[in-house]
């Protein structure tokens, strides 16, 4: 039992393949079976990653879970090898991740219901998707870690392209060739590394490059100095793109606007997060004092994220754009928190990887239920629509609330604390940073009102209000949203060892 | 010491006995038989002959190399890993051709098995080769082979021009390599391999490096073209859309690889001296040419493609850019030049066979080449779209294919010599090619289906497909198997002659 107990992120990774193999037998035809299965897929990675949470050792500085098993080995001519492991663990920076991926894919799934066309296509992409996520916040090792991230490309290709609105193919090109624009810089840095450190496993690699031998070797070598640097720009720019960094950023507009809302939820929710993992677990944790350096330039980059998004939600006239500007403005946060390279500005920027998920997953299925009865999102066209489905408002009013950072709310602690963290090493770069929080308050507001409040713009078929399947799932979202916002706590307190030890490494 | 035929250990040559034995059987049977017979029979002998002499190749595996007919021939690992890939080609190839010449789409069906064996046959003796009479020879055997089987289908234009453009083309080629052996015979007076290059290593000290670089790039030319590399590609896209599909998919998979093996072993092993000398002046002009050899194929290939509206100028184009990939190695000189190479060109083998395989079974259903003919194929026939994508992802490079593995292995070399730009171009131009690749899985999967109906899948096929899936996925997942494999063969054998020619005592 133990040792299956310790081996659990491998099983959370691959329980998703549960409901795929299930899925298989499953006929094309029977749309609402599966439906069914598809929803119960999901419910394996979340009950064990919870239970994840529950056995996770808040106080522990080691990596949990750790297991490693022999992958491959590549023979050099002499003698030598290089081994490639098969490795996965969670620490604290992963966890909260790891909960948040299997939260919002159970609910992403539940909000799949108005997926109406080759329903099997799209669950047994789905559930691929989830093993890609949840392992590329679990690998310990770097090819690995690539491997899952390339399987999420391939799954998000499809689902956008299938599935997605009119110009829907569009944006899945998009999508791909940016992204793999990104995972070939991602590639070549790894292999770069391989090169340098004789390995790709994170543990090791982590020991090496604090190994003071090391440090001194590097330094005493311009030509590894280039080399090192030259590693970690490409990482940056894989991951820059991914979250995305600003002029790194219309793939994901596109895909805010033409994939359905469920993927959305997922790539919104969790895809731009593994950006902001990325970051953090290979820019922060293995070049730190290249990241020092460039922390200025990264709050800059963050600054321009948080500007440049709100002033363009401000001016959209379509919800999904507004959101999706509104996600460029929450990722500079995130850089923000990076960039300040302390313990607080870290916490910030995970609490505002996780809070960000799950409100855009919240707005999103908000989004998914309104397309379902209004058929369009354009804010002109909609209007009043607190009289015909007034919970339904209230909850996109709630989903608002928490966008733009209202206190009590899970938004406010992560920009509270990625600010607290800026404001003690770049003052100014943090003032400048803090009228995007105001901007936010008028973009969203202005969404909100301008959708919920004000005369009816047109009779809507179907359902009147929110019901009981939409309202358990996004209820659910707005508790969760709320507990981080009143009991921080309960995401801080497992990343908290994990990110001190971070910055201890760091010596910031 | 006089030595006779019959004092030689001919059991090594089994596998070139076999498929010889087996051709000349084949045309024999083929002239007996009645003209409207059905001719697969000869399929089934073909398919048992390679099969057989794959067997005994691969039983001789880490055994000393030996040499043969006054060390004119010679087996040694490297050609044994290269025989493999040809005969598994070829028995793949064999496979699908059962089906399409049920079709009678081919008339000359007996000509058309016999002849394809004649070309491996031709593919082996390259791979084996000591000697550059010998080398000649399997080339043009091979060459000659593949130009009738382009234009096997006498009654089309398509086929005839390419048959036609491929025997110019490929007659100039051959001109160049044989010019350049003219030079490395007046250089070191002899034609074996090994003995040229002590001699000529000789004459680069004599002041003769201008006639050394002059053989060497004259041969070069010939090579570029045979491996399909530009700029010698210009024949490539005709060829393949105006042959049959299973010649050209035997002209992907199998010429490609033996023209990969005659390259590597004549430029390392005549021209080993180059990585030794004194001045890096000689290796510096070869690496760079091969490089630039590589960085062509890479971005005319991928960019060129993006342009091609049917399936197998598309599949051209990709071959091309593909020879660029696999040219790195060679080019970089990496630590892991054989392995890397032996692992991508088996990589290449299996997806390109399987998209070749589906490619021909789609264009046969829809009756026409261009690459509409994938509209909707994931609704009339969802396994192979999902076949089809696995080769298509694996051919893009995106894990978890034997193409990424491939490709990562390939970029390790390039990196560990600090040769980033043409890591760089590889990967720029791999994104690239997502472009078009995806194009077919647009079509597949986003376009609705023109026609009705399943597509039928014959059985032969669909197990080709399997194997090649199979492989794809499972070279692409843990590559490990294949990596111990590879790193027992005694690569070096290969660069060195055997101890003043005698063979070694049995």
């Amino acid at each position: 039992m133990d040792s299956l107990i310790k081996i659990l992120p491998t099983w959370i990774a691959f329980s998703p393949l549960l409901g795929f193999f299930c899925l298989l037998w499953v006929p094309r035809n029977r749309s609402g079976w599966v439906k069914g299965v598809g929803m119960l897929s999901t419910l394996p990675p979340l009950l064990l990653s919870l239970f994840l949470y529950q056995r996770f050792d808040f106080a522990s500085r080691e990596v949990q879970f750790s297991h490693t098993f022999d992958w491959f080995h590549i023979p050099l001519p002499q003698g030598q090898t290089w081994s490639f492991s098969y490795s996965m663990g969670v620490d604290g920076l992963s966890m909260p991740l790891v909960v948040m991926t299997a939260v919002i894919a159970t609910l992403a799934a539940t909000a799949s219901m108005y997926v109406k066309k080759r329903t099997k296509g799209y669950f047994l992409l789905f559930t691929l998707l989830e093993v890609g996520m949840l392992g590329v916040f679990m690998a310990r090792n770097l090819l690995l870690f690539f491997l899952f991230f390339e399987v999420t490309l391939v799954a998000t290709f499809f689902l956008i392209g299938i599935w997605g609105l009119v110009h829907r193919e569009k944006a899945a090109n998009q999508f791909l060739l940016y992204n793999g624009l990104g995972s070939a810089f991602m590639l070549i840095a790894f292999i770069g590394i391989m090169v340098l450190f004789q390995t790709l496993d994170f543990s090791r690699l982590q020991m090496v490059l604090n190994n003071p031998q090391t440090q001194m070797a590097l330094a005493s070598q311009p030509q590894f100095q280039t080399l090192i640097w030259g590693i970690f720009i490409a990482l940056v720019i894989a991951f820059g793109i991914k979250l995305p960094i600003f002029p790194f950023h219309t793939w994901m507009l596109k895909v805010h606007a033409e994939a359905p809302p469920s993927v959305v939820m997922i790539h919104a929710g969790v895809l731009l997060k593994m950006g902001a993992y990325g970051l953090i677990r290979f820019g922060v944790e293995l070049f730190p004092s290249q990241l020092r350096e460039a922390a200025v330039v990264l709050a800059v980059l963050g600054l321009i994220n948080i500007l440049y998004g709100a002033v363009l939600a401000f001016v959209q006239q379509d919800l999904r754009r507004v959101l999706a500007y509104a996600s460029v403005s929450h990722m500079g946060i995130i850089l923000f928190g990076i960039a300040s390279l302390n313990v607080e500005g870290l916490s910030g920027a995970v609490f505002q990887a996780v809070s960000h998920g799950f409100i855009s997953a919240l707005m999103f299925f908000f989004i998914g239920s309104l397309y379902e009865r209004t058929r369009t999102t354009r804010i002109e066209e909609l209007g009043g629509l607190a009289r015909s489905m007034p919970v339904l408002s209230g909850v996109f009013l709630a989903g608002g609330l928490a966008l733009l950072g209202l206190p009590g709310m899970s938004g406010f602690v992560a920009e509270f604390l990625a600010f607290l963290g800026l404001f003690q090493t770049q003052p100014i770069l943090a003032a400048c940073g803090a009228i995007g929080l105001i901007l936010a308050a008028i973009y969203t507001l202005r969404a909100v009102l301008g959708t919920t409040f004000g005369p009816d713009r047109g009779t809507w078929s179907g359902p009147a209000d929110i019901r009981t399947y939409e309202a358990a799932p996004m209820f659910i979202l707005l508790a969760l949203i709320v507990l981080v916002g009143v009991y921080p706590g309960v995401l801080g307190d497992p990343m908290q060892t994990t990110l001190q030890l971070i910055v201890s490494r760091i010596g910031g | 010491m006089e030595k006779y035929l019959l004092d030689y250990n001919w059991t090594v040559m089994a596998p070139e006995l076999i498929i010889a034995g087996a051709a000349a059987l084949l045309s024999i049977i083929d002239l007996l038989m009645k003209e409207k017979q059905d001719k697969r029979v000869l399929a089934s002998l073909g398919f048992v002959a390679v099969l057989g002499a794959l067997y005994f190749t691969v039983s001789r595996f880490g055994q000393q190399p030996y040499e043969i007919l006054g060390d004119t021939y010679r087996i040694d690992d490297f050609g044994l890993v290269f025989k493999t890939l040809l005969l598994t080609g070829t028995a793949l190839v064999l496979a699908v051709s059962l089906q399409e010449a049920k079709r009678k789409e081919i008339t000359a069906q007996g000509e058309y098995y016999y002849l394809l064996l004649t070309a491996l046959l031709g593919g082996m003796i390259l791979t084996s080769s000591a000697d550059l009479i010998t080398l000649f020879v399997g080339l043009e055997l091979l060459s000659i082979s593949s130009y009738i089987l382009a234009g096997i289908r006498k009654r089309r234009t398509d086929s005839n021009e390419a048959a036609w453009k491929y025997v110019v083309l490929g007659g100039v080629s051959s001109a160049f390599i044989l010019y350049g052996m003219s030079f490395v015979y007046g250089l070191a007076g002899t034609t074996n391999l090994y003995t040229a290059q002590e001699r000529m290593a000789e004459a680069m000290g004599n002041g003769m490096e201008s006639f050394v670089y002059l053989s060497l790039f004259l041969m070069l030319f010939g090579f570029g073209f045979k491996v399909a590399s530009a700029p010698f590609h210009m024949w490539v896209p005709d060829v393949y859309q105006g042959a049959p599909t299973p010649v050209t998919t035997f002209l992907a998979v199998v010429s490609k690889t033996a023209a990969f093996a005659l390259m590597i072993r004549v430029i390392l092993g005549g021209y080993l001296f180059l990585f030794n000398s004194r001045t890096a002046e000689g290796l510096e002009l070869l690496t760079t040419a091969l490089l630039v050899l590589a960085g062509l194929s890479m971005v005319i290939g991928n960019t060129v493609a993006l342009r091609q509206f049917n399936n197998k100028r598309l599949m051209a184009y990709s071959s091309i850019a593909h020879a660029g990939y696999t040219l790195v190695p060679l080019a970089t000189l990496g630590p892991m030049l054989f392995e890397s190479t032996v692992y991508y060109l088996t990589a290449y083998l299996l997806m390109t066979l399987g998209a070749f395989t589906v490619i021909g079974i789609v264009e046969r259903n829809a009756g026409t080449g261009d690459i509409s003919a994938f509209a909707g194929l994931s609704r009339r026939s969802p396994l192979t779209a999902a076949a089809m994508t696995i080769f298509l992802i694996s051919l893009s490079g995106i894990p978890v294919t034997a193409g990424f593995f491939g490709k990562f292995y390939i970029l390790i070399n390039a990196v560990a010599t600090q040769h980033f730009w043409i890591a760089a171009i590889m990967l720029a131009t791999t994104v690239v090619s997502y472009f078009y690749y995806f194009g077919i899985v647009r079509m597949m999967y986003f376009r609705p289906p023109v026609l009705e109906g399943k597509v039928k899948v014959p059985p032969a096929s669909a197990l080709v497909i399997a194997v090649a899936m199979i492989g794809t996925v499972v070279l692409g997942i843990t590559p490990q198997w294949a990596l111990e494999q590879l790193g027992e063969v005694n690569w070096a054998a290969a660069l060195s002659p055997l101890n003043g020619g005698a063979p070694p005592a049995q």
